[in-house]
């Protein structure tokens, strides 16, 4: 910040009028900021300490609803379910996007293939959601249809505890293409120069690609690591419309924080324990992506730096 | 961005052209392996019920049964269904994305001027704490926007989910900003000079100088209306106000037995009109996404 001179006259009342219209300026964002933003986070805060049924108003109960949550099977159901379903779709979903992109940079045709590959992500969710329920479906679904081409019986996908959150997995799978995208442009902004030195020490496509394609794209990796995760925490529609007969698929493998919150918030009428829910679920995200910048300045290479 | 030559000379040796080859081979299937479920579902859409849901491989619909008269019959099935009424929850969703995309547009651009263009007090803390937010999770907040709502009288109405948009969005001030900081200074410096307040910079330079930019924000806003489920299904409480997301989950479980083909007319209905887009605005996708990453 600058500091704060003296100020007289017109200079003042010149630094003043700056004030005056960069605030102005700024000020729509100043109500959204505030009405949409900070005052639901603290009325989420005050409510988490109260009993709140939607019609009868909140009750002051402390920590009541923190302390009963630890003791709430569901809650460690959903928690466990939502970090199982975030450690393992985003490692999946990093070296598929990042294979995929070194495909692309060099190849002929990029346009095409990035576009094929782009266009997924587009789709609503809700549409994916029933595309994927049709090719998952255990009697005439297209994945059994295929694999009985070859003599296999494919199993009923989504009633099926163990394939039901691998089904989830490759909806997301299927949506990378943004992810893509940012690799292939980080791929293009890598100096040719480099590639050229590692030729020079005999370094095969492999190696060069582990020494300098990646430190060169590993700050794309980080933006990629936390904007992905940060959705994956919050996945709802997908599990919510592919097991819409039995909530959160068989033996509610794919029931996520999120489904929990809803149902508490809006199912279930209990608002003061949904914004407790909430707020842990907000403090394991930020304690999340704190981890990942902690443990990125070591792998993260910057350029310039 | 134009495509490299491939390498040439020395690196062209017998391996490294297998290696191209397999490599290229191998974004085929990923193509065909990523369209597939799309084309999977508009092929169901044009069958009939029995053979959509048989066991058959047949890629193509079998001219012989999916005759014009079928496919018009699926499609207006779905069109005219009496329980999910598809032209209602159209008309809803246009609303919400014409109103919801216009004032996100507008009041993102003039946020993003004030803090690219005015050194007021305050705006670095400001922004910053702008940027904070794009780490909150709706569903963090969704439970106390819907008492918020609530209060002032919105909840059965489409006001929740288009009135916001009227104040800005962190991501889309973040990317404008940007934009904006790459125009040079002399521009509105000269302007200025020329007796040009603010207001007269905005339009008259600013504005048709980011239209590339404008448009990104426009175009990823409405897809993003367009697909959005969860908050139309918290704030939304008439079947009357439902947008299409909300009312292809309605026709998903609305009866028994899922006649899959109508299913996948409906899907295909949703989804077409963002394919279309696509098509047409290929470049701005691409690009917007590329200036929201590439910048950390």
């Amino acid at each position: 910040m600058e500091p704060m001179l003296p100020e007289s006259g017109l200079e003042g009342r010149n630094r003043l009028r700056q004030d005056l219209a960069g605030w102005l300026w700024v000020s729509p964002w100043v109500v959204g900021f505030a009405v949409f933003m900070l005052v639901p986070i603290a009325m989420s805060l005050y409510y988490s300490f109260t009993d709140f049924p939607l019609l009868e108003g909140a009750l002051w109960v402390g920590t009541d609803n923190y302390r009963r949550l630890l003791g709430d099977a569901d809650f460690w159901l959903t928690l466990r379910n939502t970090v199982i379903f975030v450690g393992v779709s985003i490692p999946v979903c990093t070296v598929i996007s990042i294979t995929i992109a070194a495909l692309l940079n060099r190849s002929r045709g990029r346009d095409f293939f990035q576009a094929a590959i782009f266009l997924p992500s587009l789709v609503p969710l809700a549409a994916g959601a029933i595309i994927f329920s049709w090719l998952f479906n255990g009697e005439y679904g297209l994945v059994n249809r295929v694999l009985a081409t070859v003599g296999i019986d494919g199993p009923p996908w989504l009633l099926d505890r163990n394939l039901a959150l691998p089904a989830v997995i490759v909806i997301g799978v299927w949506g990378i293409g943004q992810a893509v995208v940012l690799y292939v442009a980080a791929m293009q902004d890598v100096p040719e120069q480099l590639y050229e030195a590692a030729d020079l020490d005999g370094m095969g496509p492999f190696r060069k690609f582990w020494n300098v394609t990646l430190p060169m794209i590993s700050p794309v990796i980080l933006f990629n690591v936390i904007t992905m995760s940060i959705g994956a925490f919050q996945a709802f529609v997908v599990p919510f419309m592919l097991f819409d007969r039995v909530k959160g698929g068989p033996d509610r493998v794919a029931y996520f924080s999120t489904h929990y919150l809803f149902d508490n918030a809006f199912a279930f009428d209990r608002m003061g324990y949904a914004s407790a829910l909430a707020w842990v679920q907000l403090l394991i995200v930020l304690a999340f992506t704190g981890v990942v910048f902690l443990v990125s300045r070591k792998l993260v290479f910057y350029r310039g730096s | 961005m134009a495509a490299e030559p491939p390498s040439t000379g020395l690196a062209a040796t017998r391996s490294s052209r297998a290696t191209r080859w397999s490599a290229h081979a191998l974004l085929v299937v990923m193509a065909i392996l990523w369209l597939a479920p799309l084309a999977w579902m508009v092929v169901t859409s044009l069958k009939p019920a029995d053979q959509a849901a048989s066991a058959s491989l047949r890629l193509l619909p079998d001219p012989a049964s999916s005759t014009v008269s079928q496919i018009v019959e699926n499609y207006s099935g779905v069109w005219n269904d009496e329980a999910v009424q598809f032209p209602i929850y159209l008309r809803n969703t246009l609303i919400v994305a014409i109103l919801s995309v216009a004032g996100m547009t507008l009041s993102s651009a003039m946020v993003a001027y004030g803090f690219a263009r005015i050194p007021f007090r305050g705006r670095g803390p400001f922004f910053a704490l702008t940027l904070a937010t794009m780490m909150i999770p709706f569903p963090v907040i969704m439970g106390p926007l819907y008492v918020l709502f609530g209060h002032l009288g919105w909840i059965g109405s489409l006001k929740p989910l288009w009135v916001p948009a009227w104040f800005g969005g962190a991501f889309n001030i973040f990317l404008l900003r940007q934009f904006y900081m790459g125009l040079p200074k002399e521009l509105d410096e000269a302007a200025r000079l020329d007796g040009c307040s603010h207001w007269g910079i905005f339009w008259r330079i600013i504005v048709p100088l980011s239209r590339p930019a404008l448009a990104v924000v426009a175009l990823f806003h409405f897809i993003y209306v367009w697909n959005d489920f969860l908050a139309p299904m918290i704030f939304l409480t008439h079947r009357d106000d439902f947008t299409l997301a909300l009312g292809l989950q309605m026709y998903q479980s609305k009866s028994g037995n899922t006649p899959w083909n109508l299913l996948m007319a409906a899907g295909t209905m949703v989804v077409a009109p963002v394919v279309v887009l696509f098509f047409l605005a290929q470049r701005s996708f691409v690009r917007g996404i590329a200036a929201g990453g590439g910048r950390e």
